[in-house]
């Protein structure tokens, strides 16, 4: 999970959107105000000597601009039905800091879709930091937006078990709910050099981290009824200051639960003016992370559907030549849009191939 | 064919400007009255849209709480059981003495899309607006705002989606700016709610829900006010429209002669037709783009005292300032259009019939038949029989705009018969030749003059009936104003200590301090605002009850009983003796009704000792103080420098009462403007009749004159007679205006502002309303008889000579 440039893109759209809404027509605009890109000033880098802790690094960096906690699941019901759950709380700030009370400089977004083989449903929350609508805490974990919660359930966890190792993650909109509980089998993932993912070849970079190893069980309210399901789910936690560069269109990205219990991530980050930049992270089963760039690993499109009147790559040939992993990943339901303020692509795929298993696609800028 | 055939039938305006002067006058002013009021009209709507729009306002269901603000860990509280709530704070700045609506909102959880809103084109940054850097107003709001000087204030960013006279900002920025930190006025419940939520009486017991529109929604308060304005726009253009049809009529008729040679040389009459229709067309685009222009100018110039009426009536903001929108244009286009093609339906009717072979008689093209004037008198008879039953068993504001229309109509239609009828007995009544030639000649005047004078008696009668109505309302308003502002001083205080200090100094000086404040509660399950009131003389002496049950202010001072203002009164149609529940755990019985003129709201007075005990924590700011009369003045001197309360916030009754009275004059300042409008249209109709048929009349003043009466005597005669049918019309609107001030007062007034006053009548303004018609029948006559008198000899021998 990557991309900083385009999350500060959403998370501007967004803001921008609902101030359209308030009335800030042109007028705002031609009145040349200061940008978030100038107000940049001031937020911290990321540090490739920082060495993670936690659960400090669990909690929010609010002196960094941008930051998420990031859940995917891919689940079965009893009848096999196949579905994908996403839960996300973005952390945006207009400038570095945080502060109590309604002036709080930090932007919550939350976004949460629920995929099924016949259909797709989304959701999105903002809200603003400093008075408790939204957030993350410790001690116990708890990350938060309106009643959209992951928190920790902390009794009957061995001491030296991780602050996110036991998960409850819930959320509802209008039209669907869920409620599901999160087990770690296996420990944290840090991605690139000990969580310091590069993103470019310039050099720009953020704080990224994973928890693949989650066991998920739960319900799932569907307007049809409740619907039991147990499956496996991904964790990110990413954040930074610095955007991309401007050539950069889009980005696809994969999180894979292979049937072995390897797990695989990767991005490719499309670049209008040459080739795409590929990275990713390929994960024993016992969390053994080996970082893969340029030629360990390839992402090709293999089919196109239409979706929300675009043209959207649903179908993935990924290779992995080192690893002996040639795989098509084929969406569950090619209509997963997140129709939000911010539009993407989000949903589970199954893996067939070499390997065999499930995991969750991310596609932008289509 | 086609070319020379219109050449032939435009030639006429080039040897009769005058009659195209008035074709497009009328036209054009008929146009630009209604357009200007369908201008103000829309601009008003416009404001309405976007004060509604701007936070999902009238669309959504509402929290509020009772008792005083909602505090910020209520609202987390509700957002993290996952209700979907929005909040605004709402507070007031005073800015040279206007007040300006300071609206706090959170960006992040506000309604999108569904507001109805106009979102421009463009993309702002919209970060400096979430901090609370930057705030949006209308554009005349930002100047005003600007220029006061106000201390902690965002930057101002000019955005038409605002309403007028509000700040739009971060909820944060309106927290620092108005000195209420955290505090919520009210929570907006977006539309679409998450599945499974706690009820909200679980999480918030203090909280109310206030349905969507309820309270004060300006588009239903204004309607009225509105529909008034469209009436008399449409009057307007009735009134104008005589002048075109008159116009039209002649000019069809002069041109009989040419239309006959036309066919006759073998022009199709579907292309004489087609030539008519597409020249009556082009006058109409012509005079309708001149009517558009002047309608905007005269809106332009009524606009602010329009905005001064909503705002002093019914607290709507309306922007003083007008912007030019497509819809009321092509609306006056359209009537333009429309108007013109129905004036001239009959003289297109005659042209299309018009026999080629047949001698081609000019004759008088208005001169009716005995059955025809008859006839309409009958229908005229049956309108004002309508208009009667109407007003026994009719009920809602429609049916009573309906009955206006009714009554004013039959009454024009009715006024050339009974002119008939008058100027009969006139004649029986003269003596000599000359007196009866003089009524005779104005017996067959008659349906020529009939479309002005019908004309003026429509804007004589609209003026004695809103003109009483206002005058009525006034001495009213005044009567009440003194009886209600009964208190010498009425001081505001900043906060309970700046209070105690206030009591201490009065303690001996002031014969009562009585606090003025009130609770917000529920009658006839709309939000109320229950005032307290203290239990004095004061009170019971001046306070102006409509119906009231015995010791009404015993059972109010003992908190069995509730007074109701009558707008509360006709809405709901509680009464005397009616049981209601303002708030939980009592329940009063109503012992009185008293009148509140100018309020929208529908209000209520409670006990000042059951208020205090049901919500003992309100604080009480605002001050009524009966101190003797002889040193208000230096009373309030002293009072400013030993109580610290600012000098601004003591107001004398006087001052109170005048800046009331200032609203309620600017209020009607339209209705009078409007009025004297349309009685210039008026005029102007008879000018033009007395023009138009000056040619005609030719024939029949030529015989008088051989008989050996002077030009100059015949000119006076031309007056006199042209004043004499305006005085019988004059006389004849009298009673037509009372009769419309009546149904203003009683049935339109009590529908639209919800309150009734007593009729009174002023014939002193009758009088000069009089002279004003004497004196613009004369000087619309003077012209044409002017013309005669100066006519050469000639002239009136040609008419022996023509072989007509």
């Amino acid at each position: 999970m990557n991309a900083e440039r385009w999350i500060l893109r959403a998370v501007r759209r967004a803001l921008t959107v609902c101030a359209l809404v308030a009335g800030l027509a042109a007028g705002a605009a031609a009145q040349g105000f200061a940008g978030l890109g100038t107000e940049a000033e001031g937020f911290a880098l990321p540090d490739p000597d920082r060495t993670l802790e936690f659960p400090r690094d669990h909690g929010a960096h609010p002196a960094f601009r941008i930051e998420w906690w990031y859940l995917t699941a891919n689940l079965e019901g009893a009848d096999g039905r196949q579905y994908g759950v996403q839960w996300t709380l973005f952390r945006s700030a207009l400038a570095p800091g945080a502060k109590e009370g309604w002036t709080s400089p930090q932007v919550w977004i939350g976004h949460v879709g629920l995929t099924t083989p016949d259909a797709h449903f989304h959701g999105e929350r903002m809200a603003r930091g400093g008075i408790g609508q939204a957030g993350v805490a410790l001690d116990p974990f708890r990350a938060w937006i309106d009643e959209w919660e992951m928190t920790a359930e902390g009794q009957g966890a061995p001491p030296e078990a991780d602050a996110l190792d036991r998960l409850r993650l819930s959320a509802t909109t209008p039209r669907i709910g869920y409620d599901l509980t999160l087990r770690a089998e296996g420990p944290l993932v840090f991605h690139g050099r000990d969580g310091y993912s590069v993103k470019s070849e310039d050099g720009q970079a953020s704080h990224y981290y994973s928890q693949p190893f989650y066991r998920a069980e739960g319900t799932l309210a569907l307007p049809g009824g409740d619907v039991g399901v147990t499956g496996r789910a991904w964790l990110d936690r990413e954040w930074s200051s610095q955007p991309l560069s401007e050539s950069q269109s889009g980005w696809d990205w994969i999180s894979l639960h292979l049937e072995d219990g390897a797990k695989l991530m990767a991005f490719r980050l499309r670049d209008r003016d040459g080739p795409p930049f590929l990275s990713g992270t390929w994960i024993a089963p016992d969390g053994t992370a080996t970082p893969m760039h340029g030629p360990d690993i390839a992402m090709t499109p293999r089919g196109t559907a239409r979706v929300a009147g675009r043209t959207v790559p649903v179908a993935w040939r990924v290779e992995a030549p080192a690893r002996d992993l040639d795989v098509t990943l084929r969406a569950r339901n090619p209509d997963a849009w997140m129709d939000l303020n911010f539009a993407y692509w989000e949903g589970p795929v199954a893996v067939s191939g070499t390997h065999t298993g499930a995991g969750y696609l991310e596609m932008t800028g289509y | 064919m086609t070319a020379p055939a219109l050449g032939a039938i435009l030639s006429h305006w080039r040897r009769a400007p005058g009659q195209l002067a008035a074709l497009v006058l009328g036209l054009a002013l008929a146009t630009a009255l209604w357009s200007a009021v369908q201008a103000i009209n829309s601009e008003a709507r416009a404001n309405y849209a976007r004060a509604a729009g701007m936070l999902g306002g009238s669309q959504l269901a509402s929290l509020t709480a009772p008792t005083g603000p909602i505090s910020t860990e209520t609202f987390v509280r509700l957002r993290r059981a996952g209700w979907l709530v929005s909040p605004v704070l709402e507070g007031d700045l005073r800015v040279d003495g206007r007040r300006i609506t300071v609206t706090g909102v959170d960006f992040l959880t506000l309604p999108s899309g569904g507001a109805g809103l106009q979102t421009g084109s463009g993309e702002g940054d919209p970060a400096p607006l979430l901090r609370g850097a930057v705030a949006l107003a209308a554009p005349g709001t930002a100047e005003a705002v600007r220029g006061a000087g106000i201390t902690g204030l965002p930057r101002l960013v000019p955005s038409q989606t605002v309403a007028p006279g509000t700040l739009l900002m971060d909820i944060g920025a309106a927290h620092e700016l108005l000195g209420r930190p955290g505090e919520i006025t009210r929570l907006t419940v977006l539309a679409d709610q998450p599945v499974r939520r706690a009820p909200l009486e679980e999480l918030a017991p203090n909280l109310r829900r206030v349905a969507p529109g309820a309270g004060m929604d300006p588009v239903q308060l204004t309607r009225s006010f509105h529909l008034n304005l469209a009436a008399f726009g449409l009057l307007s253009f009735a009134v104008g429209l005589f002048i075109v049809y008159g116009t039209i009529g002649l000019a069809f008729e002069q041109r009989r002669p040419l239309f006959r040679t036309l066919r006759a040389l073998g022009l199709p009459l579907r292309s004489l037709l087609t030539l008519v229709l597409a020249e009556l067309l082009a006058l109409a685009l012509l005079a309708g783009g001149i009517g558009l222009v002047l309608g905007y100018l005269v809106a332009a110039a009524l606009l602010p005292d329009v905005a001064a009426t909503l705002r002093g009536l019914y607290g709507a903001e309306v922007s003083g300032q007008l912007t030019f929108r497509p819809g009321w244009a092509a609306a006056g286009m359209g009537m333009a259009v429309g108007g013109t093609l129905v004036a001239a339906a009959q003289a297109l009717w005659r042209t299309a019939r018009l026999p080629v072979l047949a001698a081609a008689h000019p004759r008088a093209w208005a001169l009716g038949t005995v059955r025809r004037l008859w006839s309409q008198g009958a229908a005229g008879g049956a309108l004002l029989a309508t208009a009667a039953a109407l007003s026994v068993a009719g009920s809602g504001l429609i049916t009573g705009f309906v009955l206006l229309g009714a009554l004013l109509l039959g009454a024009a239609l009715l006024l050339p018969p009974v002119l008939s009828l008058l100027v009969a007995v006139g004649r029986r009544a003269a003596r000599g030749p000359v007196g009866q030639w003089f009524w005779a000649d104005a017996q067959q005047q008659i349906p020529g003059l009939s479309m002005a004078l019908m004309a003026l008696l429509l804007a004589l009668a609209a003026n004695v009936g809103v003109g009483t109505m206002v005058a009525s309302f006034r001495v009213t308003f005044l009567g009440w104003l003194d009886q209600r502002l009964a208190a010498e001083l009425y001081v505001t205080v900043q906060d309970a200590a700046q209070a105690d200090r206030l009591r201490r100094f009065l303690d001996g000086r002031a014969r009562a301090v009585l606090p003025i404040w009130e609770v917000e509660g529920r009658i006839a399950g709309r939000p109320v605002a229950v005032n307290g009131m203290a239990d004095d003389r004061t009170f019971r002496e001046n306070w102006p009850l409509l119906d009231a049950a015995p010791g009404a202010w015993d059972r109010l001072a003992d908190g069995t009983g509730i007074l109701i203002n009558e707008q509360l009164h006709y809405r709901s149609g509680l009464g005397v003796g009616d049981r209601v529940a303002p708030f939980d755990g009592w329940r009063p019985e109503i012992v009185g009704i008293y009148s509140d003129y100018g309020n929208p709201r529908g209000e209520a007075i409670a006990g000042n000792a059951k208020l205090t005990a049901l919500f003992p924590a309100v604080e009480k700011t605002r001050f009524a103080l009966r101190v003797p009369q002889r040193d208000t003045d230096g009373l309030r001197r002293a009072l400013t420098e030993a109580t610290g309360v600012p000098a601004a916030a003591v107001t004398d009754r006087a001052a109170v009462k005048a800046a009331s009275v200032r609203v309620f004059d600017r209020t009607f300042a339209v209705t009078g403007a409007l009025n004297i409008l349309t009685l210039g249209v008026a005029a102007l109709a008879i000018l033009i009749a007395h023009a138009t048929l000056a040619a005609l009349r030719l024939p029949q003043l030529a015989p008088v004159w051989a008989l050996g009466l002077t030009r100059r005597r015949l000119a006076r005669l031309e007056v006199a007679r042209t004043v004499a049918l305006a005085a019988f019309t004059a006389v004849l609107a009298l009673p037509v205006g009372l009769l419309l001030a009546w149904a203003l007062l009683a049935v339109v007034n009590v529908q639209a502002f919800g309150w009734r006053l007593p009729m009174q009548v002023f014939p002193l303004d009758w009088l000069r309303l009089l002279g004003l018609a004497f004196m613009a029948a004369a000087l619309a006559a003077a012209g044409p008889a002017r013309r005669l008198a100066r006519m050469t000899p000639a002239r009136f021998l040609e008419v022996f000579a023509n072989e007509r």
